[in-house]
């Protein structure tokens, strides 16, 4: 097992550093002088020089990479080149917030999924499955900006405005200190994952409920609760485990338009700014972070796995 | 914890137990009749789709998703299950009547330690007894399925067990609470023959000594002939005939029976097996009358028109209009045909020694087979008989030494080897259900081969693709069939029709009738005997079944754990074996004629 | 031979005649005998047609000022009012539909091709070849599509081949992983075991055995991708990382319209709409051919 972690482990940061070059590739190497890319065409020459020398634009790409690579290790993500902070202190309050609000979207989603896909999996073919299954198929396929909106447009119009439309936080001021906004960008994520990963739970249930050892359970004469929970539910949870760190993973992602939606003040905003103001350093750093925040999570949900599954916890010790 | 005092009357009572599919409507089982006594085995036999597990689960009061039961009655110590609730019938099942799975590997949970599934067994039908008390007995339980019974064992998972092992646990848990009567679903299937004569041992053991009625459910005559009391031959859905197993194995009055016995392999080699040919109807599907009439010789218009009630006495029960005729008209035995004789050498495998990653998996193999000779290669799961199969054909490459075809020495893999190398070795494989491309009509399949190996126009081709058919006697009507619409024993004939084409000088066939019934079985083998002596063709027979190589091998070659450890002429290696391990093999090979004898 | 007069009676009593069709007509009937399928056809042949034929039932050009700034709906004749400038919203809605659907569709075809080579090249030659290539699609596959979709707007400018290309990519190492998984169990079956030991060509082994065992999920993946594409598009749109105004595209009309959706709905309501009943009925048949399929491969 620590075999398999190490080289888990090792599979990851291999990654994260072909992430970096994919990265670097798509935004330093481009046409023209990166320089005037990001300071835009009104800028000094003298300006221009500056950063020139400061990105080391004037060598080869891979002294670029590595000079680049080397700040990003020591903690410098640096300047951002539309509002002239440090990337790090720019972007430092709007992680915390989006941070938040995935973490309590998923706090909720992924219990709440589960239990759906085992009560789904459990009344397979029932009136209350088909509905259900059709209804998560349904809000799997629509896209999260639309359900953010039809959820502004039903819940924060004058017809009936119970919820802020727009997630304003005060400046230097922390999400989880005016809970109120966080909460239609988080129902939208909410309603946005917990589709994918009770489909899968119910597909694993039901599988697993056809299985050899779950009939078995059954003419053991078992009570039904244990048949479920304990035979049943521990076999069949690895998927959703699996699609739960695709879908956590997803998140990161996905807060770029929810976040624009409800124009909540953290890195998807952060990124699409960026974009719009082709403010190349902070887009590095954000999508830097998001695709690290995938590496990771899959690792975790790797070792998830291996520790719910004896034969793999006890295979290659 | 009290245990019950044993009943001294009929454990089990079954009758006109009807079961239907929920979605057709057609019976899968039909006037089912059925009496096990305390301390009987009841022996209930048939071929895939029969419905014998069907049975044996509603004895549980259990019906798989799908089916429901629609009549008759079953009566588990005189209570009617239908009559029960279902907090009574969770008791019985596990508590009364409890299930000695078919593949421990699946029914034993992968996630809970064996104890856990040993205890709760206990915990669900012992109210009152103290977790002390739970302990003792799964200690005591163990010990009669002689497994080890420390803590260590018991947190163990089921992957950490052998298959045995693993068959033992769920032995252990099917006697754990001390039932009255036990359904056994084919236990003994997936295991070795000496880990499966330890086992069905172990059954027998505790039956006697706990007085428990057991229903042993299996498709394999030899075991029911070592185990049963009484046997019951199902077919389609129905038993066909029903009575003490002296009767049924000696003097069996159903066409289907006495067929189904020639279909055997006999290890004492006194008789050829000869198959049943059709196939069995499933539900919904199946003809008027007696549903085995289609296939039978002594069919009659009165068979076709009405199904034949139960006649018969002394408790042998027999439902056919001409069980008398049956006796003196259908033989249990065939009559065995001499081999022809061996020519030179076709294939050399000389000093091979194979790796799968870091496993050694074969050790200095020698092995010749000469034309128009056919060589079987035995040996139980594991033993590498199939990965010398594999280096032959070059499916398997991880390998040292020489295997020479004709004298001229062969590339390991079979892309590095000439086109014609490849035409003059065929292979044949174990499961025909994954041997055939399912997207493509078998006509294809086997004008793929022709095109490769010799090429020519198209309707030239078309016209040897039912060559190649009516040469495994098939109907060229099945070059329009996908491999979907075939059954297993069909699908076969085209894996050996495909090999044919190539007009190969030698077959290999790795396990081709393991995945088969054993009528089904019995045909190919007669197939491969005929294809034999009409095209001098040599053979590779690869196998874990001893009496079936006793019907179609000139020579064998015992291996076990990747090494050989005998081999020579058929006859001598099973009358006078000279390896340890070739006797151990032979002596626990259950077979109909040696359990008659005790 | 005993056997032959059986078998072959039993055959020809039952062969249909023709079987080229059989397996792909039963596949489709399978499909449509669920509700589900038949739901999501109505759907999105309704959203397909709105998207084509849209524009030739339109009353006015897309960016015609018709209008007052945000007329209520009926006023002026106008079916849906008008928006924030003044364009008739209806009109702005039927032209709406082609650019998100086309680009849609462009990028679906593009992923899935693309995903399809690559799953079926590492399922067959197994080894540093898969692992290479399994490599890389990790690498892109640890960026959200929406980031990658962001990022390389952000080197290289918004543009509309650019977005198909950039989203076409992003699906590519998705589809590859499950072409892949179901090619490599094709792999492992015999069938393919038997085409190697008779040294059939590698190319007629990967496009001959492989590529018609795996149709069925390589279909559930085309509708899979393109239900997401449209979604990411029709996104890319709104946040004005695609097409820019004064284009007519649902995506570009709900950031058009949002801010002023307490006085004109409409603006955003139709396309909302839009999106997503196209989206529930790609989704709904695609599910119902992935049942039809995995039923038919059980044998149900």
């Amino acid at each position: 097992m620590s075999k398999f972690l190490v080289r888990r482990i090792l599979l990851g940061l291999l990654t994260l550093f072909l992430v970096s070059v994919v990265v670097f590739a798509a935004t330093q190497a481009l046409p023209g002088n990166a320089a005037i890319a990001i300071l835009g065409r009104n800028a000094t020459p003298a300006r221009v020089a500056a950063l020139t020398r400061q990105l080391h634009l004037n060598e080869s790409a891979l002294s670029q990479y590595t000079h680049w690579l080397g700040n990003i290790l020591h903690g410098n993500l640096g300047i951002s080149a539309a509002t002239q902070q440090a990337v790090t202190k720019y972007i430092g309050g709007r992680l915390a917030n989006s941070a938040f609000l995935v973490l309590v979207s998923a706090l909720v989603a992924v219990p709440l999924s589960i239990a759906l896909g085992v009560f789904m999996a459990v009344r397979r073919d029932k009136p209350t499955d088909h509905v259900l299954s059709v209804g998560t198929l349904g809000l799997a396929a629509v896209p999260e900006f639309v359900i953010g909106i039809a959820l502004i447009l039903l819940l924060a119009t004058n017809a009936s405005h119970v919820l802020p439309a727009v997630s304003l936080i005060p400046p230097g001021e922390h999400a989880w200190n005016v809970p109120k906004v966080v909460i239609l960008p988080a129902a939208t994520l909410i309603l946005a994952v917990t589709p994918y990963i009770s489909r899968i739970m119910r597909a694993s249930m039901v599988e697993v409920l056809e299985s050899d050892y779950v009939t078995m359970a059954r003419l053991k004469g078992l009570p039904n609760r244990t048949v479920i929970w304990r035979h049943a539910v521990p076999n069949a949870i690895v998927p959703a485990i699996q699609v739960s760190a695709l879908q956590l993973a997803w998140m990161a992602g996905g807060v770029v338009m929810v976040e624009f939606v409800f124009s909540y003040p953290g890195i998807g905003t952060a990124l699409i700014d960026a974009v719009g103001n082709r403010d190349i350093p902070v887009v590095q750093a954000l999508a830097l972070i998001i695709a690290a925040v995938y590496v990771v999570v899959n690792l975790g949900a790797d070792v998830i796995t291996v520790l719910v599954t004896p034969r793999l916890r006890t295979a290659a010790r | 914890m009290a245990v019950a005092e044993p009943p001294t009357t009929t454990a089990v009572t079954v009758r006109e137990l009807k079961i239907d599919l929920v979605s057709s409507g057609s019976d899968i089982v039909d006037q089912i009749v059925l009496d096990v006594r305390a301390g009987d085995v009841l022996g209930l036999v048939g071929e895939s789709g029969s419905g014998k597990t069907t049975v044996g689960m509603a004895l549980m009061g259990y019906c798989r998703p799908g089916g429901r039961v629609t009549g008759g009655e079953i009566l588990i110590d005189g209570r009617p299950l239908a009559k029960m609730a279902a907090g009574e019938l969770r008791k019985l099942r596990g508590g009364t009547v409890s299930y000695i799975p078919q593949d421990p590997g699946t029914a034993l949970n992968p996630a809970l330690r064996i104890g856990r599934q040993l205890s709760e067994m206990l915990e669900a039908h012992t109210a009152g007894a103290s977790a002390e008390q739970r302990r003792v007995r799964i200690r005591e339980t163990l010990e009669e399925v002689a497994l080890p019974n420390d803590d260590e064992f018991l947190r163990r998972y089921p992957h950490q067990l052998s298959g045995g092992q693993q068959q033992r646990v769920a032995i252990a848990m099917a006697f754990a609470c001390r039932p009255h009567v036990i359904v056994c679903d084919e236990p003994t299937t997936g295991l070795d023959v000496t880990t499966q004569a330890r086992v069905l041992e172990t059954i027998r053991d505790l039956c006697r000594s706990h007085n428990v009625a057991a229903v042993y459910v299996s498709h394999d005559l030899a075991v029911v002939a070592e185990l049963a009391d009484q046997v019951a031959v199902m077919y389609a859905g129905r038993i066909v005939e029903r009575g003490p197993r002296d009767a049924i194995f000696s003097a069996p009055r159903h066409p289907y029976t006495r067929k189904l016995l020639r279909a055997v392999p006999d290890l004492e080699g006194r008789r050829a097996v000869v198959g049943i040919g059709g196939r069995a109807p499933l539900p919904g599907d199946r003809p008027s009358g007696c549903f085995f009439h289609p296939r039978c010789d002594l069919a009659t218009d009165q068979c076709r028109a009405q199904f034949p009630p139960a006649t018969g006495m002394g408790g042998h029960i027999v439902h056919c209009y001409h069980a008398e005729e049956a006796l003196t008209a259908l033989p249990t035995t065939g009559e065995m045909t001499a081999a022809a004789q061996a020519g030179e050498t076709v294939i050399t495998v000389e000093n091979v020694n194979a790796t799968y990653g870091h496993n050694h998996v074969l050790h200095d193999i020698d092995l010749t087979v000469r034309r128009n000779e056919c060589v079987a290669l035995v040996g139980e799961s594991g033993s590498g008989k199939t990965t010398i199969a594999r280096c032959i054909a070059g499916l398997h490459t991880d390998w040292t030494g020489e295997i020479k075809l004709n004298d001229r020495s062969l590339p390991e893999s079979a892309r590095r080897r000439t086109a014609e190398a490849r035409k003059q070795i065929q292979y044949v494989f174990q499961n025909p259900y994954a041997s055939l491309n399912p997207r493509r009509t078998v006509g294809q399949t086997i004008a793929r081969q022709l095109q490769l190996f010799f090429p020519q126009n198209r309707r030239e081709t078309g016209r040897r693709v039912a060559e190649c058919l009516e040469r495994v006697a098939l109907s060229s009507a099945a070059a329009n069939r996908y491999p979907d619409q075939l059954s297993g024993g069909e699908r076969q004939r085209v894996a050996v029709a495909r090999a044919l084409a190539a007009e190969p000088s030698l077959l290999v066939c790795d396990e081709i009738t393991s995945a088969l019934d054993v009528s089904v079985q019995a045909a190919i083998v007669e197939l491969l005997r005929e294809l034999r002596v009409q095209t001098g063709l040599s053979m590779l027979f690869i196998t874990h079944n001893l009496a079936l190589i006793r019907t179609i091998a000139d020579r064998v070659v015992v291996m076990t754990e990747g090494k050989i450890v005998e081999s020579g002429p058929t006859l001598d290696v099973f009358t006078s074996p000279s390896a340890a391990y070739t006797e151990k093999l032979l002596a626990n090979t259950p077979t109909v004629e040696a359990a008659l004898q005790h | 031979m005993s056997t032959s007069a059986v078998t072959s009676e039993a055959l020809a009593a039952t062969a249909p005649p023709e079987m080229r069709q059989r397996q792909w007509r039963v596949l489709a009937r399978a499909t449509m005998s669920q509700w589900r399928s038949r739901i999501g056809l109505v759907i999105v042949v309704v959203m397909v047609l709105i998207a084509i034929f849209g524009p030739l039932l339109a009353p006015h050009p897309p960016t015609a000022f018709v209008s007052a700034p945000n007329s209520p709906a009926g006023q002026n004749g106008l079916l849906f009012g008008s928006d924030g400038i003044g364009r008739d919203v209806w009109s702005r809605f039927l032209y709406g539909g082609r650019t998100v659907l086309g680009m849609a569709v462009a990028s679906t075809i593009i992923g899935v091709g693309l995903g399809l080579i690559i799953g079926l090249a590492a399922a067959y030659f197994k080894g540093w070849i898969d692992e290479v290539l399994m490599r890389i699609s990790d690498v892109f596959m640890a960026f959200p599509q929406i980031v990658l979709a962001l990022l390389l707007v952000a080197a290289f400018g918004p543009s509309v081949p650019l977005i198909i290309l950039i989203v076409g990519i992003s699906h590519a190492p998705r589809v590859a992983r499950v072409i892949r998984g179901a090619a490599v169990q094709i792999t492992e079956r015999d069938f393919v075991k038997a085409a190697e030991a008779v040294g059939e060509p590698r190319r007629r082994i990967i496009f001959g055995e492989l590529l018609p065992n795996v149709t069925s999920p390589l279909l559930v993946e085309c509708g899979l991708r393109l239900t997401f594409s449209i979604g990411l598009i029709a996104g890319l749109n709104f946040i004005g990382a695609g097409l820019q105004p004064p284009i007519a595209d649902w995506g570009v009309m709900i950031s058009e319209n949002r801010l002023a959706v307490t006085v004109q709905p409409w603006g955003v309501v139709l396309p909302v709409l839009a999106i997503a009943l196209l989206t529930i009925g790609t989704n709904l048949l695609t599910d119902g051919f992935a049942r039809a399929a995995i039923g038919l491969d059980r044998g149900e």
